[in-house]
């Protein structure tokens, strides 16, 4: 095995008890705060209104209306509950579980809070939520696809970008189907890229995949400036439309924010469903994960290490291009330059804090999403928090859990490590 | 040599035989291959989206190839005479002996050297990294905060004497940087969670950030964009020439802060540790060496380095902090240093190559309608063939080096 530079042993012992205590206390601090910042300065009287369906939407149904200070009084004694029971008993496994319920309230007291004496749309804002975690959902299960299988992929925004353009353009020229699927096949084609590099000539896997991401903003953004720009009929593929699933698009409240949507939101939802599946059920799973795992028992076995990672990396490619052409043909229909910004690290990063499992992918999607959704409608209520520090809230969040403090994530073993044949 | 003596028996090499073997060895050809491949590429790319060559295609395909060459050729010309000036010009300036004109003829050169600074600084950050086993992609980031520290330090302070606030403003950017470095480090040594991700994490913390100052509290007084209040004089880097000339003081501050950081990784204590931890954190475990609070000093470290970058543009050419002052400097940097082999010398010599290229190349864009952007796929290609010598060793047949050349790994991202 080559020389590896980071696997030392160091740093205190971790020491769960010790973690479960700190996390026990820092619930009943969240349940504090939300008394003291928000429960004192609240009048008794006042009512916060949510409204249940988007802008637009057919389905009408009455706003939902409560007490402030009791939707208050509520999410902080949950917040304390949880903070008790993990002080006393602890949450084990489920301490991520734990955590995603106290932010939840904690999120949902601050919007209760913030919207007092007005009216906000929520089920605009899930809408919008649920819209913005595609990229991200379908980003991170690129990700885990390569990650499982033991080859590290930092690639995933240079993937969407190049896929988002290439989208554009056969879609222009074609279809908005052939679109879809030439960027699915430019996403495939830059992780056979990656897979050469760095199981062939095994490259760093993170200097290769830093190779397509500088490759991918130079060639999207020259090829926009000198094509796309000065010829827009080479940058107007058209939007998938949405489409409402009959009956459930009909169901109050849930309907509109889940069930109305283009095609890349319900790929979204089978993705998940389907990889879970796939890697936790199936033969190919096991072997896909024991690749990652340990290499060299899954090449004693029989099993094809190369095969399997090349592979890998190839699926992983093509669903960084699915993600990839939400950007120009499931959202804005054209492309501009440098448009994913940013977008597929927020996608590693929901993959390491959903623990590199498809169905964590997307609650951390969601919950990405959401918080990009909470940033652009913080101009209309009333408190002043700046939209940037929520949109830090990603990247904050992931550091977080990368050094333990939420939860320590289990990645592969293998990961990132290329794999010699003796 | 060894190879020359070894071989007596063999037939008499001839004295070419004998230097081509020793090219062919050296561990120069890989970067200089890499250069001309990534030249060459890109010149295809530009081939083969030009106008004259797709338009003839259809037509005839040998005069759209003919005519493919052509405008990479030419777009290659004008990148350099946007480069380093076009001699007929200089030479017609120099005959009028107008001070204005000759300073314009000269100016693309200078300003390549002023393009080339923030690359060796940021260059410097990553080679540093490198060397003590650690990847800061964190520098675009970290160039940021330099920027922010440097040009608050530059506009709230006022009457000092320059030889005051420019050090200190400058300082500040280090500072600015190396925070924005410590915080990976710290989290890297005392946690085990990746730096890869964390700095990356940290980039877009920084971007973020720069979007809030620059909205509210660093906000220029009475402007409608969101840009900075401009430095005091006496913050300013000093400059050599007049306008149009911007070649300032920074150019020699790199260079000197090159060869410290020469001087610290190699001839003192300090940074044989901090290499040591990087080839061999057991060895230099076994050996005492501390390695959480090398980790912590060499992450702080780089990222100081990455915070000059930025106050050197701030302070030398921008004056004012905005969301775009850097183009990617800290991305850029990561081939830049890896085409240097990670030494200060190689980094300075790589950072004026890109220096040049990335001058020339807006001079391209405004006069031959290419886009900047080629640059960045060229150095993509540029880093593809550098980390994986074995594809350069292929596509030009080379034989294997003699000894196993130190491959760059990382390791995956759990850290422990």
């Amino acid at each position: 095995m080559s020389a590896t530079t980071s696997t030392f042993e160091m740093g205190p012992v971790y020491v769960p008890q010790a973690r479960r205590r700190v996390l026990g206390f820092v619930f009943l601090g969240i349940a504090a705060f939300i008394w003291f910042a928000f429960l004192r300065g609240v009048d008794p009287t006042m009512n916060t209104s949510m409204r249940l369906y988007p802008g637009g939407s057919t389905v009408v149904v009455d706003d939902w209306v409560f007490r402030t200070q009791n939707a208050l009084w509520v999410m902080a004694a949950g917040c304390a509950a949880v903070g008790a029971f993990q002080l006393v008993r602890g949450f084990g496994r489920r301490t991520s579980l734990a955590f995603a319920m106290v932010g939840g309230m904690f999120v949902f007291a601050f919007l209760s809070w913030a919207a007092s004496g007005g009216t906000l749309n929520l089920a605009g804002m899930l809408r919008i939520m649920v819209v913005r975690s595609v990229p991200l959902t379908l980003g991170a299960l690129s990700g885990i696809l390569c990650d499982r299988a033991g080859v590290v992929n930092i690639a995933i925004e240079g993937m969407m970008l190049t896929a988002a353009m290439i989208g554009t353009i056969v879609g222009s020229i074609s279809t908005l189907w052939i679109g879809l699927l030439g960027a699915v096949l430019a996403g495939g084609l830059l992780g056979l890229v990656h897979a050469v590099m760095s199981i062939k000539y095994r490259t760093d896997q993170i200097i290769s995949g830093t190779v397509i991401n500088i490759f991918a903003v130079g060639i999207t953004s020259f090829i926009s400036g000198k094509f796309m720009q000065p010829m827009p009929q080479f940058n107007d593929p058209g939007i998938f439309v949405p489409y409402e699933i009959p009956l459930l698009g009909q169901i109050p409240f849930l309907g509109p924010v889940l069930f109305r949507h283009n095609i890349f939101v319900y790929a979204m939802i089978f993705f998940v469903v389907f990889l879970t599946f796939m890697l936790f059920k199936t033969r190919w799973g096991l072997r896909h994960r024991a690749v990652g795992e340990h290499p060299k028992a899954a090449d004693t076995l029989g099993i094809d290490v190369f095969r399997t990672r090349y592979m890998a990396v190839i699926l992983g490619g093509m669903m960084a291009g699915l993600a990839g052409a939400y950007f120009t043909l499931g959202s804005v229909g054209k492309f501009d330059q440098v448009m994913t910004a940013g977008r597929g690290f927020i996608a590693l990063a929901a993959m390491i804090f959903g623990n590199w499992t498809p169905i964590g992918a997307m609650i951390a999607g969601l919950l990405f999403g959401f918080s990009d959704s909470l940033a652009a409608s913080l101009a209309l209520l009333r408190v002043k928090i700046p939209s940037e520090f929520l949109l830090m809230s990603p990247y904050i969040i992931t550091m977080l859990v990368l050094a333990g403090v939420v939860g320590r994530g289990q990645m592969p073993a293998a990961d990132g490590t290329p794999y010699e044949k003796e | 040599m060894t190879d020359a003596s070894a071989e007596v028996k063999a037939p008499k090499p001839s004295a070419v035989g004998i230097f081509l073997e020793e090219v062919r060895r050296s561990s120069l050809l890989i970067p200089v291959l890499a250069i001309v491949s990534g030249l060459l590429l890109g010149g295809l790319i530009v081939g083969l989206t030009s106008k004259s060559f797709y338009e003839v295609w259809s037509t005839s395909p040998v005069q759209a190839i003919g005519n493919g060459v052509k405008a990479a050729w030419e777009s290659y010309v004008t990148l350099f005479a946007g480069a380093f000036g076009t001699p007929s010009r200089i030479q017609a300036a120099l005959e009028s002996g107008d001070a204005l004109a000759i300073r314009r003829a000269f100016n693309p050169f200078f300003e390549s050297l002023v393009k080339s600074i923030p690359y060796m600084f940021a260059g410097l950050a990553v080679a540093l990294g490198f060397r003590t086993g650690l990847f800061n992609i964190g520098v675009e980031g970290q160039i940021f905060l330099g920027g922010i520290f440097s040009v608050w330090v530059g506009y709230t302070f006022t009457g000092l004497p320059a030889f005051i606030h420019l050090p200190l403003a400058f300082l500040a950017g280090a500072l600015g940087g190396a925070l924005w470095g410590f915080i990976p480090g710290l989290l890297k040594a005392k946690t085990g969670g990746h730096e890869v991700i964390n700095t990356i994490m940290m980039n877009y913390i920084a971007f973020r950030l720069t979007d809030w100052l620059l909205r509210e509290p660093m906000k220029r007084p009475g402007s409608t964009n969101p840009i900075s209040p401009i430095i005091e004089e006496s913050a300013k880097l000093p400059r050599f020439f007049e306008d149009p000339i911007r070649f300032h003081l920074g150019f020699f501050v790199a260079l000197a802060v090159a060869a410290l950081v020469y001087w610290f990784l190699f001839k003192t204590k300090w940074g044989f540790d901090l290499r040591t931890v990087g080839a061999n954190p057991r060895a230099a475990r076994y050996a005492g060496m501390n390695i959480v609070k090398s980790t912590i000093v060499a992450m702080s470290l780089s990222g100081a380095l990455a915070g000059m970058a930025g106050a050197n543009e701030l302070l030398g050419v921008n004056y004012n902090l905005s969301q775009s002052f850097s183009p990617g400097y800290g991305f850029d940097s990561i081939a830049l240093a890896l085409l240097g082999r990670n030494h200060p010398v190689g980094v300075v010599l790589s950072a004026l190559l890109f220096g040049t290229l990335r001058n020339g190349a807006v001079r391209m864009q405004a006069s031959a309608g290419i886009p900047i952007d080629i640059i960045s796929v060229m150095q993509a290609f540029i880093l593809a063939f550098i980390a994986a010598p074995a594809i350069v060793r292929t596509i030009y047949r080379l034989k294997e080096p003699k000894k196993a050349e130190a491959e760059i790994h990382v390791s995956g991202w759990g850290g422990s």
